[in-house]
């Protein structure tokens, strides 16, 4: 695609990436979903931070997230309605298998079928094919789940 | 424990405020001198005197402008606190700090908008972001996904209290009726004379499930300043002094802007618990002792756990004190009896500041009978703030 046609395309708001958290975006570029995870004390966090609040470590590596969770919490967002997002725009609160949390898109749903409690699993989306960046999505895999 | 204590070290003498409409058809400096010298004239207090001034980010009208324009001589004292409505308690309790310590005898804390012919934040977040600080890197987590509104950053704290809690939309809409109803009553609301059902209120139409159109505030221009002095001086000016009982910022564990979804509790808002608890130890004083509130409704969802957190009603039974009227006219707490911002204006909170002051002061449009104390809390989901004021003994 040219890069004129390029621009008429609307694209999702992009992240500012920094020292602080580009792990995570270097992360979704290869399909990995990736939790920074004091190497001291071990402790997993989200969103990412130079310091582990827990024991103060600026030691830090990252963990492979399984890609499955469920829906902690969610909207519906109707307005302002704002290419290229879906109208409603269904967008969950993640709560992984592994213990953090993570705001993401739904994938494959109509808004009003969402539920606190969906199990949810990792779609790695770009916008365009050949896009050097990827953001995470979830795909609810059993709408008839229900949070007790 | 320390006998140092900020309760009845500063009291509030002046209040002024510009009309509330849609396109204020002047400039925010404009706006800001207006109700700075209208607050002064209420009070009774010379411009050139004034040596403190205080605003919150999102204002755009500097400091040391304000004082030049009005004239006054010598600044010792001037602050603007981070984090938007958040902070409109924050400038009364810097203010109170200052007069407290002797730096400052006069402050004016203001807040001057053209936020609805201006900025309109309501239309989200929808740039690159520019520049990525730790600070601006935080909205990455949330605008890829279209998560880009104040509403929708509320609506996902609102629905997992709804689900903890069981309240429900028409729980929300409660809040909104009620403020109406205060607002109809209000001529300088910009609702006046527009109240609303609970009917309506379910029919109106989404803005981010599970938050309709009714449970945002409005998006207003306008200006409103309030002047604090020491209670000693005060006793010799104009009005009434209202005296600030106490004062107190709070944020707690892992806060964020706005989108404190990491907590292990979600439904809760233990910053404004931590404000709640100053507030009480510094004034004495317990729920049954205040008898009018404004509480912060920026979206009526989060009022909700603010009357938990002052232990208005238990954990997860703000539902049933709103279903039984309790913050209605007439009921056990009255609140936002100016209209709040749902139905006077939007100023960030400001407005509600000043109208605890005229429930203090006996003079509101919707006067609570025999108040002695008045809480204000300022903006939820984010750090915030909170005042109580009283009566002069
Ligand atoms: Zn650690």
């Amino acid at each position: 695609m040219s890069e004129a046609k390029r621009a008429r395309v609307p694209r999702r708001p992009r992240p500012g990436i920094n020292r602080d958290n580009s792990f995570f975006w270097e992360g979704l570029k290869e399909d990995k979903l990736l939790i920074q995870r004091c190497q001291t004390c071990g402790e997993l966090r989200h969103p990412p931070g130079p310091m582990c609040p827990h024991c103060h470590s600026l030691e830090w590596d990252t963990l492979k997230a399984c890609g499955r969770g469920t829906i902690y919490s969610y909207v519906n967002l109707h307005h302002p309605a704002v290419p290229p997002f879906a109208n409603p725009n269904p967008i969950g609160l993640i709560e992984l298998e592994e213990g953090t949390r993570l705001v993401a898109g739904l994938l494959d749903i109509e808004a009003d079928e969402v539920r606190i409690g969906q199990p949810v699993e990792v779609v790695f989306y770009r916008e365009q094919e050949d896009d050097d960046h990827a953001i995470a999505l979830f795909r609810v895999t059993d709408k008839s789940a229900e949070a007790a | 424990m320390s006998k140092k204590t900020l309760a009845n070290q500063a009291a509030i003498v002046g209040i002024g405020a510009t009309e509330f409409s849609k396109d204020s058809g002047r400039s925010e400096m404009q706006l800001a001198v207006e109700c700075v010298t209208m607050a002064l004239a209420d009070a009774g207090i010379d411009p050139s005197e004034v040596d403190g001034l205080c605003t919150y980010t999102m204002d755009h009208n500097p400091e040391i402008e304000v004082h030049r324009l009005i004239g006054a001589k010598e600044l010792t004292f001037f602050s603007r606190v981070h984090y938007g409505g958040g902070a409109a308690c924050a400038p009364i309790h810097q203010a109170a700090m200052a007069i407290a310590t002797g730096i400052a005898d006069v402050v004016v804390c203001y807040r001057a908008m053209n936020e609805r012919s201006n900025y309109r934040f309501g239309t989200g977040m929808q740039d690159t972001l520019p520049d990525p600080t730790f600070e601006t890197a935080h909205y990455g987590w949330y605008i890829p996904h279209g998560l880009i509104s104040p509403a929708s950053w509320v609506a996902m704290s609102a629905r997992r209290y709804m689900h903890e809690t069981g309240a429900t939309s028409e729980d929300f809409g409660r809040v909104s009726v009620a403020s109406r109803d205060f607002a109809a009553t209000n001529p300088a609301a910009f609702f006046y004379d527009k109240p609303i059902t609970l009917e309506e209120h379910q029919n109106s139409r989404w803005i981010v499930d599970p938050l309709r159109l009714l449970d945002c505030c409005q998006e207003s221009d306008g200006g409103v300043a309030i002047v604090l002095t020491s209670p000693e001086r005060a006793r010799d000016l104009k009005q009434k002094p209202v005296i600030v009982r106490g004062a107190a910022q709070g944020a707690c564990d892992d806060q964020q802007m706005m989108t404190s979804y990491y907590r292990k509790e979600m439904s809760r808002l233990p910053e404004m618990g931590l404000v709640a608890k100053q507030l009480y130890q510094q004034s004495g004083i317990t729920p049954e002792d205040i008898q009018t509130a404004v509480i912060y409704d920026h979206f009526t969802p989060f009022v909700l756990p603010q009357l938990e957190e002052f232990g208005f009603c238990d954990r997860g039974e703000a539902k049933d004190f709103v279903r039984d009227g309790h913050h209605a006219r007439g009921g056990r707490l009255p609140i936002n009896t100016h209209g709040g911002q749902l139905g006077e204006a939007y100023i960030h909170g400001l407005n509600g500041v000043a109208e605890a002051v005229r429930q203090v002061r006996g003079t509101s449009v919707n006067q609570v009978n025999n108040v002695e104390h008045a809480l204000v809390t300022a903006g939820t989901g984010v750090p915030t703030s909170g005042l109580i004021l009283g009566v002069d003994v």
